[in-house]
């Protein structure tokens, strides 16, 4: 039937008056929690970096300052997770079998591209209860460049060059886009090397720990190549 | 082997007390080629022939990795081999992934034993026809176990099993007092000897049709591969166990 306008609210408060007092329970038990860090992953020709703070938190307090976030999943690819960690370990737990089957079934290690995309129907399949993750998959391509695959909680994935998660990700992308790519750079110097990407890692972690309470301890990178994988360990601001 | 009554099924005894069926499957494992295994202190050692059907065929791989820590050499029916594999790899996957650790060797041989005992108990199957020879390190130390299709298994310091094993196994009765101190290359070279007791006089052993797999304390399992066994197999003519005794 027909309710004019300005009669709605009237109209609804006297049809169901037991809903014009309702208030919001807040206080429900939730399965997440949000475990905090950051992780970022750059590709480069020949190489792929991936980097995580190793700082746990839950709320205002610190659960571990040596958590890793990072996880080598075959030779060529690494699997980094910002959001709840036990999320992260079931995820890592359940890649790291699959992974296992898939290469006694084709007798060869997975392709990054192969894992990428198992971990996006993985992903799905937990739809209607999601995997609290917010991932990056970093690995070397059939070419040994490096590619970075970046995800939502449900699955949807692209390619990047490179990709930020996790609580310190709208500090850290920013100063990325702007060294990395150039964007809003005066003098549009990309840089090249291995180590001058290193160093700007470092300081992205560094600005990130001094404003986000939630990153900081140590940051652990890996660095993929042909060759093997190399990790080194930094310190961060420890409050 | 000639025909005996009784031996139609496997829920029939023949009046000696003997389950032919069972014995038929044991004389499948006889006539698939050589395997052989060794363990010292430290390593175990994996060494089998390969058959090739024809000249225009591939040869028959007869070593498997079932885990890191693990590995079977078969013989018999490959194809049934093919499913106990599968099987004791499914089985070190759940339990990898309920315990975060590596399957306890002896306790995985017992599941492929219980499987296999299964078959010799049913009317309408068969037993598997393969022999495994399991290699795997756990914390209880350094294993060899040999599973039958009888369902029945043991532990060996070193055993042989397929045709003309009986030559290998002589050899390794001289020399298995020497195993437990051995290095690994010295396990190799032994495991290589014995497997050339049982080659026939006109074949000879290169490595394209021998397979060697390793697996230490602090090694996964891994295949020797072409050049590795090439040079292993020159060093077999100057191989004297004799003089490993003068070293102790």
């Amino acid at each position: 039937m027909y309710i004019p306008v300005n009669d709605m609210l009237k109209h609804f408060k006297q049809d169901a008056p037991a809903m014009a007092n309702i208030t919001h329970k807040s206080d429900q038990w939730s399965p997440y929690h949000d475990n905090s860090g950051t992780v970022l992953a750059v590709g480069i020709p020949g190489a792929v970096i991936v980097a995580g703070d190793t700082r746990l938190s839950n709320g205002y307090n610190i659960l571990s300052r040596d958590a890793t976030k990072l996880s080598q999943l075959t030779d060529k690819c690494v699997l980094a997770t910002a959001g709840q960690y036990a999320d992260f370990i079931a995820l890592r737990k359940f890649l790291q079998q699959r992974l296992q089957l898939y290469e006694f079934q084709n007798e060869v290690q997975a392709s990054t591209e192969t894992v990428a995309h198992l971990l996006s129907r993985e992903l799905y399949s937990r739809r209607f209860f999601p995997y609290y993750t917010f991932n990056l998959l970093a690995g070397l391509d059939e070419n040994n460049h490096g590619v970075v695959y970046g995800y939502d909680a449900i699955g949807s994935y692209d390619q990047m060059t490179y990709g930020v998660q996790g609580s310190g990700q709208e500090l850290v992308v920013a100063v990325l886009d702007n060294q990395l790519k150039g964007y809003n750079k005066i003098n549009k110097t990309i840089p090249q090397t291995r180590e001058e990407i290193l160093d700007i890692i470092l300081d992205c972690f560094s600005c990130a720990a001094e404003r986000d309470i939630h990153t900081g301890d140590n940051v652990e990178i890996l660095i993929i190549t042909a060759a093997g994988t190399e990790r080194i360990v930094k310190p961060l601001r420890k409050d | 082997m000639l025909k005996h009554l009784y031996d139609t099924d496997c829920v029939t005894w023949s009046p000696q007390g003997k389950l032919f069926q069972v014995e038929y499957a044991m004389e499948a494992v006889k006539q698939g080629s050589i395997c052989l295994g060794l363990k010292s202190s430290e390593n175990v050692v994996l060494c089998s022939l390969k058959r090739q059907p024809s000249e225009l065929a591939g040869y028959q791989e007869k070593q498997f990795k079932i885990d890191d820590h693990m590995a079977i050499a078969i013989a018999g029916l490959t194809a049934d081999a093919r499913v106990l594999c599968k099987y004791m790899r499914t089985e070190c996957l759940e339990y990898k992934y309920t315990y975060e650790s590596h399957h306890p060797v002896g306790r995985l041989v017992f599941k492929v034993a219980e499987k296999s005992q299964h078959k010799t108990q049913s009317g309408a199957k068969r037993p598997y026809g393969v022999g495994l020879l399991v290699a795997g390190i756990d914390p209880n130390g350094v294993h060899l176990f040999e599973t039958c299709p009888s369902g029945n298994y043991y532990e060996y310091k070193c055993q042989a099993i397929g045709s003309r094993s009986q030559a290998a196994r002589t050899y390794f009765e001289s020399w298995f007092h020497l195993f437990e101190k051995s290095t690994l290359e010295q396990l190799v070279l032994h495991g290589l000897s014995a497997i050339k007791k049982a080659i026939m006089e006109d074949e000879e052993l290169n490595e394209k049709n021998v397979e060697v797999g390793i697996l230490g304390k602090n090694l996964k399992f891994t295949h020797l591969n072409a050049q590795e066994l090439k040079d292993y197999i020159a060093k077999l003519e100057g191989f004297n166990p004799n003089s490993q005794i003068q070293q102790e």
